[in-house]
């Protein structure tokens, strides 16, 4: 068995790449489409310390997903801020069922 | 939360420990409240259970594994110039370090945005 290199990290954030995308894609209720972009944003991440601790970088890839971290946080909070506005309005979170515009 | 708590894990594998630490805090600790919370807020009482239909599985499921396979290979038959792995220490010193003499810009900039994020969610969701 060889040691773990690189590629490893790399093969495993794009797995979580395509299970979030998939999430994305398939999931009817907006909350569970917030959770598939946070998977994204997580895999992401892997891939920046990832290259943090096998290029020749240095440690600016964990500061990025330091920022990353954070910056998915804010995200976050104000998706669902958002969808609970959409329930209020619509008595729904289907993604399918939203398609009005303000009257 | 085992996916949130994995990545955390790999992290440290990594070598990135100041990282991991601030992934379960601010995501397990956070985030996953905050989405259940939202799941809480935004159910009807009695629920119908989500019915996926299988049309809508397949092609997706085809044409994402179809994606995830180039990903994959892409990853796999580049030649990346990596260094051997070593021995890594603590990087709490060094990522301070980093974040205010380098990066002190974004990081004010940042918190200028947690403050806009903080000010507009709790404005959007208040009630009338």
């Amino acid at each position: 068995m060889t040691s773990i290199g690189l590629q490893h990290y790399l093969v495993v954030s794009s797995i979580l790449f395509s299970l979030g995308l998939f999430g994305i894609v398939t999931r009817k209720n907006a909350v569970m489409v917030l959770m598939g972009i946070e998977l994204i944003l997580n895999s992401a991440n892997i891939n920046f310390v990832a290259f943090a601790r096998y290029g020749n970088f240095g440690f600016d890839g964990q500061l990025i997903a330091l920022f990353v971290v954070i910056l998915a946080a804010a995200e976050a909070a104000i998706a669902l801020a958002i969808v609970l506005n959409i329930y209020k309005n619509f008595a729904s979170v289907n993604v399918d069922e939203i398609d009005k515009l303000k009257e | 939360m085992l996916t949130f708590l994995g990545v955390a894990g790999i992290y440290v594998l990594l070598g990135a420990d100041f990282i991991a630490i601030v992934q379960v805090i601010v995501y397990v600790g956070g985030i996953l409240i905050l989405i259940l919370f939202g799941v809480m807020l935004t159910n009807k009482i009695q629920n119908v259970p989500i019915k996926t239909e299988a049309s809508f599985i397949i092609p997706a499921s085809i044409t994402i594994g179809a994606f995830g396979g180039i990903l994959v290979s892409t990853f796999i038959n580049t030649r990346w110039k990596s260094l051997p792995a070593e021995l890594a220490n603590s990087t709490l010193v060094d990522v301070g370090h980093l974040l205010m003499n380098e990066y002190i810009l974004i990081f004010e900039l940042l918190g200028i945005l947690l403050l806009v994020a903080l000010v507009g969610a709790a404005s959007i969701a208040r009630k009338q």
